[in-house]
């Protein structure tokens, strides 16, 4: 705070100031307004929303509320950020603090009333709405010189008219050849084959190019393409970041996006899918997978953490992906404070987060279509043979009344016991207490720890003890355990009593008897929990968890889908146990059954547990799941609805021993069902949590509730959705309405971004007040509003830009125009510059004919150093199983991306890693890359598949061969002098390599000592320097640039 | 904009344009087309390098440099319950039971610092150091914490240190990489690739990750089967075929691309020259315990002075091994002996190059351990309210103890320096004002400091 009153002299000034009644506004106040508040608080800017200029700008305030309380200095917003009072930064911010005195005179001039006369400063009362924060409206389509030019397309209507204005003109149309390579790349991130240029300058009928555009929207290559640039604004990573950095399997979210792309999903389905998905009535696994977009935050599980820290993290993430690639708005900075630009308060950021703030991170099975299918036909056989089995036996349903009311009564009466949990028994783990008595097992995995649960009981006599696993959500596929199958293994049941409550000297309780509802038989434990040592661990029936051999553990892993379900387990101890008041039981689970690396994912836990005590005699497990006990117990046979009656049957009739041969083939079945794999996904919580603004952001500084809403500064929420749940759904129906000013402007920009290398406005991420001016801005909003009538079709949206003239330009510059126009801006030229990281490998795989074409499925491992994913590189060991068959040669899109070790070739050529929202890549030019390209293996791969193709199939001569390989990486033909160049490196090379001087299978060959098969007719010396030759060319820069 | 040229304009426009006279503003504006081109802060500066050893795992500064004879006296005793009031711990709860210092200390030097009996060698310079006992930070998780240490939030996303150096100053090297990262110890950091990332600046500005042995930088060798000859000849083909199209379009971006071929082979000498430290005398060799192909801490040190000697900008070492939540006694001893002669032999062997008046050195972890015991007696939690840091060269005060914490080496009581401060104070020693070092993204000037720092004026020379 700037000490105001105390030095003597402000002492003296503030008597001087009191003494004069009342300051004069005119003399003393508007001045220090205007000198030291209008420059951000005036007509020009209103950071905050607020204007200091004139008396109804003024009065009205801003983001922050009113400034001026007139009489109540002290209460007046004005006063106090000048002092720097509340917490906030003082004002005027980052220049020097009001002299003392004119501080004094602001003071005085409230207390006396705040007078300003009308006439003194601006009229202007309004705080001008940023123009992107209204909602775009069609522009008429401006007068140009050229009307011809500009007669097809109203996008070129719109950059001819700048041009104008700017002097210029447009350039040529580029070549054919340039042309289609240029909208390959753009559409689908694949250069064309020579034979689909050939067919296109075959093509004289005047539609074309306009076929060539249908054909690429129609490739499903096209969906990847377009899926890249929205899986980085998706921060999409195959790991979860942080410290472990574990992998996991979310590629089933990267192919929706493909899908979404090829299927045309419009745009506004396309966001609300991705924001809530799982609220749409009736939702498909498709749009239960969408939510992965929220889910791509990373999760910290290092030892030590809090996972409800970094579950807000994970919210904040959120926030800022939507705000950057849906909004188009900074709102992260609203997370401590007002936004200091756009205005956007802090209370209404949480209010925005309360929309989101509702669900769990769960993690789910799905399964892709083949297996979809499977599911279909097993579910409707087992269906069939359960029919079957009553329709062969028609007094089922007296027998099975018969066994109900046999298994209804002489259930133990279980107490749910509360425990406290030893921290450091945990191994780090976190043991989270729920409502009912269960824990949740959380943040760092530990594989192998024995946690101990401290108790006291109101039962004085102790028959048995019960373990039910419980499923959760937030669980590997919902667990109950939380291995990524959801499995666990218990290694040992123990319990000690200290009958006296001293914990320090406890009586071990011996166990005689332990039931479960599910036995498995003895298998040895899965390679992935392998400790690397050579005693033989094995998982089994439930008496593995009393025979106190470290060695054996009880699991309920009974196959796919099934080893999912709620489990339950009760011990008996050799005698009842007697505890006297203030008497303690002590239980450890023990899990022992992981594998050797905690940061890999290795745990074999438990998941989600709860520990009851009966004084029942001789308790045992039900062995009727928890659903069906339910139905048996409370549901009487009248009021049950089919479903209820089967769920019995298909229980009961595995109690029967005459029906074993069904249940054996039914079981047969079971066992077919497919694996599946997993997605992080949302799903929303029955109980609402509260959402709180944070002070500086802080999870544990709440300050004050609020509730779900929007922004006031963007378009109100609709009438139809005010009486709707306050739920994500709401929020995203909001976000995506046709009056939103940003959303369409947000998408449009970012698809001309892609092909013009600058949006129409540059900072993509953000259209908010410290937006540079849009080159075209009502180009942005023509599209934007042409975006939304033709139905939010991004492919229309598409072929409305790439059948401009202003897309066809040739992109070659004069220095004039470079000088003038360096980022090309003002389009009077086509666009040029390198492709994006996964295209520069894109391009040399189609060239070499080596591409994999196949499109989605699980991530894949290309060549990469070991090392990399070893200590020292990597924190953890990672796991790289380098492809050996043609998945190496998948595009750079399924490459499998670990946040913390980046694919080194994507990363040199600026791939961002995933960390966070990126919604504009940087465009970088350095040795590393030059490097990658000469040097790599997977580089120098493709020049030996190119050099290998061009000796087949390039024709007899040199110079044909030449053309071959050159139409190969650029789509055209080399010029003569290229063509001498590169001819006269070959004839070097040849000679060379003829005459000994090198091996030609050291080059030519992955394996020296294997040399493949040559073309007849070619020789090793040729294969060598061919490979030579396929090197360069696949190290042009134009190789590598969509021209 | 994203282009690199554009970033570099505005920087200097906004950065360095105040008060340049004309002609300084056009030498600036023929510079500015190479983003890495080498550049002046906003003043005067000693400091052209930095060399971070990055104790990763966090360090325990009671064992090392925070003598506190209290806490042996308090050793199995429950700590002060008023100074817990707040405070979560990563692990232990932190009603756990005080656990005195392991090791004896000693004053050392003219300027009489106190180091434990551990670091002997360290103990031999710190007439040439400050030694900092107040640090503080706001993480207490190794990968937020490193992440705060290296970019200045706990969240992803922010550029690390090194990038801000090296956006603020360029290269004085086109031969190597401006930034160079090595790794050492047991594993990785916990922050991965982010430590050394460039968050929101352009690629060009992050941290280029060297191996101890064999090729520094991937993909620096020629593949098998081409030789020099081919090499050579391949690049002036790339060469020629690039300048022509050149001709053809105009597109001032294949220059660039010419540039970055030539200067990728002028690096597959340079770099293989650099890593041959078996050129080094063995008294060099000798003083900082380094072995010519036996990758190790004290090779990278020893490299980290090759680097900066070449004009490399940044160098960051790497130490993952400093995590003792048990076994400290015999860890911590182990890792000293791995760290403690190569350090104390940078800072020497820099200043009898002449190199440490113009090198800033850096010596510290995450965050600080726990006064309080974890498991038996033999281990201590994360702590992030005092710890301690090491710096020298390039203008830091030399033989200087700054900062005490209290008498149990809880909190940080006086001359507390954040993590915040200490970056405002490394950014001055390099010429910067930490508010003004800044680059605008999603419509905000960012900078390393946040909203927060203020450069601590006790440790400036």
């Amino acid at each position: 705070m700037y000490p105001i009153f105390r030095t003597a002299a402000g002492l003296a000034l503030a008597a001087l100031v009191c003494a004069q009644t009342k300051p004069d506004f005119a003399k003393d106040i508007l001045p220090v307004f205007e000198q030291s508040c209008s420059g951000c608080h005036g007509a020009k800017s209103h950071m905050g929303g607020l204007r200091l200029d004139g008396r109804a700008a003024a009065f009205q305030g801003g983001v922050s509320g009113k400034p001026v309380v007139p009489g109540k200095s002290a209460d007046s917003l004005l006063y106090q950020r000048i002092l720097g009072q509340g917490g906030q930064a003082r004002m005027p911010m980052g220049a020097k603090p009001l002299d003392p005195a004119q501080a004094e005179l602001i003071r005085a001039w409230i207390d006396a009333g705040a007078d300003w006369p009308e006439s003194l400063g601006s009229r202007d009362a309004g705080v001008a709405k940023h123009w992107a924060f209204v909602a775009p409206q069609r522009a008429p389509l401006p007068a140009v010189s050229n009307a011809k030019w500009a007669s097809r397309n109203p996008v070129d209507r719109f950059v001819l008219a700048r041009l104008d204005k700017e002097g210029l003109a447009p350039s040529p149309e580029a070549n054919r050849a340039t042309l289609l390579r240029r909208l390959s790349l753009d559409l689908t991130g694949l250069p064309p084959t020579p034979a689909e240029v050939d067919a296109f300058l075959r093509d004289k009928s005047s539609k074309a190019y306009e076929k060539q555009v249908d054909r690429l929207l129609e490739s499903p290559h096209y969906g990847e393409r377009q899926a890249r640039h929205w899986l980085d604004a998706a921060r999409y990573a195959d790991s979860d970041g942080f410290e472990k950095d574990k992998p996991r399997w979310v590629w089933f979210y990267r192919d929706w996006v493909i899908n979404a792309f090829n299927r045309d999903l419009p745009y506004d389905r396309f966001l609300t899918e991705q924001l809530a998905g799982d609220l749409i009535p009736g939702a498909t696994q498709e749009q239960i997978v969408a939510t992965g977009f929220l889910r791509n935050s990373m999760i910290n599980e290092e030892g030590g953490i809090d996972p409800e820290q970094f579950r807000m993290e994970a919210m904040f993430d959120r926030m800022d992906a939507i705000g950057k690639s849906m909004l188009g708005v900074t709102i992260q900075c609203a997370q401590c404070h007002n936004h200091k630009y756009d205005p956007l308060t802090q209370e209404e950021y949480y209010k925005i987060f309360a929309f989101l703030n509702n669900a769990h991170e769960a993690n789910v099975t799905v399964y892709a279509p083949d297996e979809q299918r499977k599911r279909a036909e097993l579910f409707a056989e087992i269906r069939e043979a359960e029919n079957d089995l009553r329709h062969r036996n028609p007094d089922w349903p007296q027998r099975m009344a018969a066994w109900e009311a046999k298994v209804r009564p002489g259930q133990p009466v279980w107490h749910v016991v509360k425990p406290s949990v030893d921290d450091i028994s945990t191994g780090g783990q976190k043991y989270l207490p729920k409502e009912d008595g269960s824990f949740l097992a959380a943040g760092y995995a530990p594989t192998k720890h024995r946690a101990k649960f401290t108790t006291e009981t109101t039962l004085s006599t102790i028959t048995g003890f019960r373990l039910e696993l419980l499923n959760d959500p937030n669980l590997p596929r919902g667990g109950p355990g939380r291995s990524i199958q959801g499995t666990g293994a218990l290694t040992e049941f123990e319990v000690e009593i200290a009958a006296d409550g001293n914990e320090e000297k406890p009586k071990k309780v011996k166990m005689v008897r332990a039931t479960a509802d599910v036995n498995p038989e003895e298998k040895p434990l899965d390679t992935i929990y392998s400790d690397k040592t050579d005693k033989k661990r094995v998982t089994g029936p439930i008496g593995y968890a009393i025979d106190g051999k470290a060695e054996t553990a009880w699991s309920w892993d009974i196959g796919p889908y099934r080893r999912n379900q709620p489990r339950k387990a009760v011990f008996v101890p050799e005698a009842p146990v007697e505890l006297p008041k203030g008497g303690k039981v002590i239980f450890y689970l023990s899990q022992q059954h992981g594998g050797w690396n905690s940061d890999d994912n290795q745990n074999n836990n438990l998941g989600r547990m709860r520990l009851s005590v009966t004084g029942s005699p001789d308790p045992t497990a039900d062995p009727l799941p928890a659903s069906v006990r339910d139905i048996v117990d409370n549901a009487p046979p009248a009021k049950r609805t089919p479903e209820h009656e089967h769920a019995v049957f298909s229980f009961f009739r595995t109690t029967v021993p005459e029906w074993r041969e069904a249940n054996e083939n039914i079981e047969r079945l079971w066992r077919q069902h497919p694996e599946g794999s997993t997605q992080l996904v949302l799903n929303e919580r029955n109980q609402s949590r509260s959402t709180s603004i944070l002070m500086r952001g802080d999870f544990l500084k709440p300050v004050r509730e609020v509730t779900p809403g929007t922004p006031a500064f963007l378009h109100p929420m609709p009438e139809p959705l005010r009486t709707e749940p306050t739920n994500r759904l709401t929020f995203a129906r909001w976000l995506t309405g046709r009056d939103s000013p940003t959303v369409a402007r947000t998408f449009v920009n970012r698809v001309w971004q892609n092909y013009f290398g600058t949006g129409i406005f540059a900072t993509s991420e953000d259209i908010g007040r410290q937006v540079e001016p849009p080159s075209h801005p009502e180009l942005l909003d023509y599209l934007s509003v042409e975006f939304m009538d033709r139905g939010w079709s991004v492919k229309k949206l598409h072929r409305l830009i790439v059948t401009s003239n202003t897309y066809k330009q040739s992109s070659s510059v004069t220095p004039d125009l470079a000088a003038k126009d360096p980022y090309n801006r003002l389009l009077a030229r086509g666009p040029r510059f390198r492709v994006e990281a996964e295209i520069v490998r894109d391009i040399a795989l189609s060239a070499s004919g080596l591409l994999n074409a196949k499109v989605g499925g699980e991530s894949v491992y290309p060549p990469a150093p070991d090392f990399l994913f070893q200590p020292p590189a990597s924190y953890g060991p990672k796991i790289w199983k380098e492809e050996k068959g043609d998945a190496r040669y998948r595009r750079g899109l399924y490459t499998f991306r670990y946040r913390s070790v980046p694919y080194p070739m994507l990363q040199n050529f600026d791939a961002p890693n995933g960390d966070f929202a990126c919604v504009r890549r940087s465009r970088s030019n350095t040795p590393l890359q030059a490097l990658t390209t000469l040097n790599e293996p997977l580089f120098l791969e493709t020049a030996r598949a190119l050099a290998m193709k061009t000796l087949g199939e390039g024709g007899k001569t040199d110079a044909g061969k030449l053309v071959f390989a050159f139409r190969r990486c650029l789509s055209r033909a080399p010029e003569p002098q290229e063509k001498d160049r590169m001819l006269g490196l070959l004839a070097r090379q040849t000679e060379r390599f003829s005459a000994g001087q090198a091996n030609p299978w050291d080059l030519a060959a992955a394996d020296p000592a294997h040399p493949p098969q040559l073309p007849p007719g070619a020789t090793p010396a040729q294969a060598a320097a061919w490979t030579v030759v396929a090197r360069v060319l696949l190290n042009l820069d134009e190789t590598i640039t969509k021209e | 904009m994203n282009h690199p040229l554009d970033v570099t304009r505005r920087w200097f426009l906004r950065d360095c344009g105040v008060g340049l006279g004309a002609a300084a503003l056009q030498q600036l504006l023929a510079a500015s087309s190479d983003p890495l081109a080498a550049r002046k802060g906003h003043f005067e500066s000693k400091a052209k390098s930095v060399i971070f050893l990055f104790m990763a795992g966090a360090p325990s500064h009671l064992e090392l440099f925070d003598n506190k004879p209290q806490l042996t006296k308090f050793d199995g005793t429950l700590p002060p319950a008023d100074l817990l009031k707040g405070y979560r711990a990563a692990f232990i709860n932190p009603n756990s039971k005080l656990m005195g210092p392991k090791f004896k200390f000693a004053r050392h030097g003219q300027c009489g610092a106190e180091v434990s009996e551990l670091l002997p060698h360290t103990a031999g310079i710190v007439d040439d150091i400050a030694i900092v006992k107040s640090m503080v930070t706001d993480a207490f998780n190794h990968a937020p914490g490193q992440l705060m240490m290296n970019t200045g939030s706990q969240q992803f996303g922010r550029p690390s240190f090194g990038a801000w150096v090296t956006y603020g100053l360029g290269a004085e090297t086109k031969d190597l990489p401006a930034f160079v990262v090595f790794s050492s110890g047991k594993k990785g950091p916990s922050g991965g690739n982010s430590c050394w990332g460039s968050g929101f600046l352009p690629t060009v500005y992050q941290g280029v990750q060297f191996r101890g042995s064999g090729d520094p930088v991937l993909y620096l060798s020629n593949p098998r089967g081409i030789d020099n000859e081919i090499q050579r000849e391949s690049l002036d083909a790339i060469r020629a075929m690039n300048q022509r199209r050149l001709e053809v379009t105009g597109d001032p971006e294949i220059s660039t691309r010419i540039n970055s071929f030539e200067m990728a082979f002028r690096m597959q000498s340079s770099a293989p020259e650099l890593m041959d430290i078996g050129k080094e005398s063995k008294a060099t060799l000798d003083m900082y315990g380094a072995e010519a192909g036996k990758p190790s801490f004290a090779n990278n040190c020893l490299l980290a002075r090759r680097l900066v000697e070449r004009g490399v900008r940044f160098v960051q070492l790497y130490h993952e091994a400093w995590d003792q939540h048990g076994n400290l006694v015999k860890d911590i001893a182990k890792n000293c002996k791995d760290t403690d002669q190569a350090c104390a032999a940078l800072v020497k062997d820099l200043k009898q190059r002449g190199l440490l008046d113009s090198t800033l050195v850096i010596w510290g972890g995450e965050f600080g351990r726990t006064p309080m015991v974890q498991g038996g007696s033999d281990g201590r939690d994360h702590h992030p309210n005092a710890f301690t840091m090491w710096m020298a060269g390039g203008g830091i005060k030399p033989g200087l103890t700054l900062g005490e914490s209290d008498d149990l080496g809880f909190n940080a009581t006086k001359n507390k320096v954040h993590v915040h401060d200490l970056h405002a104070t490394l950014l001055h020693l390099l010429g910067f004002d930490h508010l003004r070092l800044t680059h605008k993204f999603q419509g905000r000037e960012y900078r390393l400091t946040d909203v927060h720092g203020n450069p601590v004026k006790e440790l400036l020379a």
